[in-house]
């Protein structure tokens, strides 16, 4: 079946409008995703409807938000293949994921022990390790990169030792975009028994993962990355590891019983949410995922595996164009660099012409020192993006390039 | 020409594009032409917080008046503080600290840029107003 662009396209009435007098161009998908008519629909028609808080009151409302959002807990648990809805865990996001896994491991890990992440991450894998390190006295190790930015694996077995306590990476690098090699890493995290975290933030909105083929200890994902709303992460932990883990915050919802001097805590998920949900962030992820569904994440990936191939090689006739970040698997993201402009600039003047790109360090500073750069400027595509806006990307940064240099 | 004087010209000077693309066109060539600073100038010290990109701004007490100089990594950074030196610089110490800044208003440079852009204009000038009234 041909991809329905027009179809698509129509879905995500946001990008049909101009800025600065021209067609918008949204190329910071890497960023943050739009949002598509149905979870808009599915957000407006909770409120409209059905708004009241969860799991309490015995009320019909209650019952209905409460069933709505335990509804899209069972959906996620599909979508990643995991043994129960109980593993799954509703965060504000990647970094409070990431965070209850690391405060929670501080009373866990032991000063001789290590934690090993790579120098391909984002600032939300790196700060929660160091700050856990800090407190407890544990290393923090990484698995370097080489200029390609891929990780260099051959000393694999030297970083991941026996006093390994974590092991956690990105499955695609957000600024970069490399595909990083998750078995290898996974199989040697094994060997010596530590524990597993693949950050999916990059990979949600173009490959499904499923957490028992990698035998994954902990899995996260950002809702508005996969064109849901903002302020919803997932976190997915195998039962016993949840289990094991202390609480992150206190507070209702996440306890079983509370006297004055001491509470128990509830069982998991609750243990983990304290306070009340993002019910309308749920509800509106569900029809997210049943969006992305319905067109397909691999026909997606495969769309947007086209479009990185096409910009590449179109852009690369760009004198001076380099492209940071050339590993031989890579998703739909283009870090580059043309000589004699600053990425702040190219931003700018793209802006103007109607082009959205992002322009920094991408929340990955050790990457930028690591190539000597202060940044980059990157595309970023999504299912929506075609070829033609290729071409206005590319007409755009040649005016700019032709203004700065 | 006064500090006014100096901001009516370059209000005038902006006036004659209309499309913002040009507007900013001759912001970078107004940065083109800003002379650059000696690498051994461009220190730690002399960077305007707030920025961005590196916007780095030296100031020297001659007589009444501030002589400013300055470079950046990013030519739009570059040619907006070349367009602040305009306006300030060998001004009397005392009238860069009170200046009102309408040009940009007028100008429409704080529309047209991102927040964390015009935070680093705000900066900029905040940094400028500080050497002066340091001198002042």
């Amino acid at each position: 079946m041909a991809y329905d662009i027009d179809y698509i396209r129509s879905q995500f009435p946001i990008l049909d409008q101009q800025v600065h007098g021209r067609p918008l161009v949204y190329l910071d998908n890497a960023a943050t995703t739009q949002k598509p008519v149905a979870v808009v629909d599915a957000i407006s028609h909770y409120y409209y409807n059905d708004n009241a808080n969860v799991h309490r009151g015995v009320h019909t409302l209650s019952q209905r938000a409460t069933d709505a959002m335990e509804g899209v807990r069972e959906q996620v648990r599909e979508h990643i293949g995991a043994r129960e809805s109980a593993e799954i865990i509703f965060t504000r996001g990647i970094t409070e994921s990431i965070n209850t896994i690391a405060f929670g491991m501080g009373t866990l890990i032991k000063p001789h022990q290590n934690v090993v992440i790579t120098a391909l991450e984002h600032h939300s894998n790196i700060v929660p390790w160091q700050m856990l390190c800090e407190r407890t006295g544990a290393t923090l190790r990484y698995i370097p990169i080489n200029e390609k930015g891929e990780l260099v694996l051959h000393s694999l077995e030297e970083i991941i030792d026996e006093n390994t306590a974590m092991v956690a990476f990105n499955h695609i690098s957000n600024s970069l975009g490399t595909i990083n090699p998750v078995s290898t890493i996974l199989m040697r995290a094994k060997a010596v028994g530590a524990w597993t975290l693949v950050d999916g933030a990059q990979s949600g909105p173009h490959a499904k993962v499923n957490v028992q083929d990698w035998d994954l200890d902990f899995f996260t994902l950002a809702s508005h990355k996969m064109y849901g709303p903002t302020g919803l992460g997932i976190l997915y932990g195998k039962r016993e590891r949840l289990e094991a883990l202390p609480p992150y915050q206190g507070g209702g919802e996440m306890i079983a019983t509370v006297t004055l001097e001491k509470s128990t805590y509830a069982e998991i998920p609750h243990k983990f949410e304290a306070g009340t949900p993002h019910i309308e962030g749920v509800i509106g992820f569900g029809a997210a995922l049943n969006f992305m569904n319905s067109i397909g994440i691999e026909t997606i990936a495969q769309h947007e595996a086209e479009l990185l191939d096409y910009a590449t090689d179109s852009l690369s006739s760009i004198e001076g164009f380099t492209i940071i970040g050339t590993a031989d698997l890579k998703a739909s993201v283009l870090s580059f660099l043309i000589d004699g402009t600053h990425p702040y600039d190219l931003g700018v003047l793209l802006d103007q012409q109607g082009v959205a790109v992002r322009t920094g360090q991408h929340c990955t500073q050790p990457i930028m020192d690591q190539f000597c750069i202060a940044g980059t400027a990157r595309a970023s595509f999504a299912m929506y993006n075609t070829k033609e806006e290729i071409d206005l990307f590319k007409a755009a940064l040649e005016s700019a390039v032709n203004m700065l240099r | 020409m006064t500090i006014s004087e100096k901001q009516a010209a370059l209000v005038d000077e902006f006036a004659f594009f209309d499309d913002w693309m040009d507007k900013y066109n001759h912001i970078i060539e107004m940065g083109k032409s800003l002379k650059p600073l000696n690498d051994e100038d461009k220190q730690e010290d002399l960077l305007v917080q707030g920025c961005q990109s590196k916007v780095w701004l030296k100031a020297e007490k001659q007589g009444e008046a501030v002589k400013f100089w300055a470079d950046a990594d990013a030519i739009i950074a570059k040619g907006i503080i070349a367009m602040l030196i305009d306006v300030f610089d060998e001004q009397p110490a005392r009238e860069i600290a009170q200046a009102e800044l309408d040009f940009i208003q007028e100008i429409g440079l704080k529309d047209h840029l991102s927040p964390t852009r015009a935070n680093g204009l705000m900066s900029m000038i905040k940094q400028m107003k500080i050497y002066a009234l340091a001198f002042a």
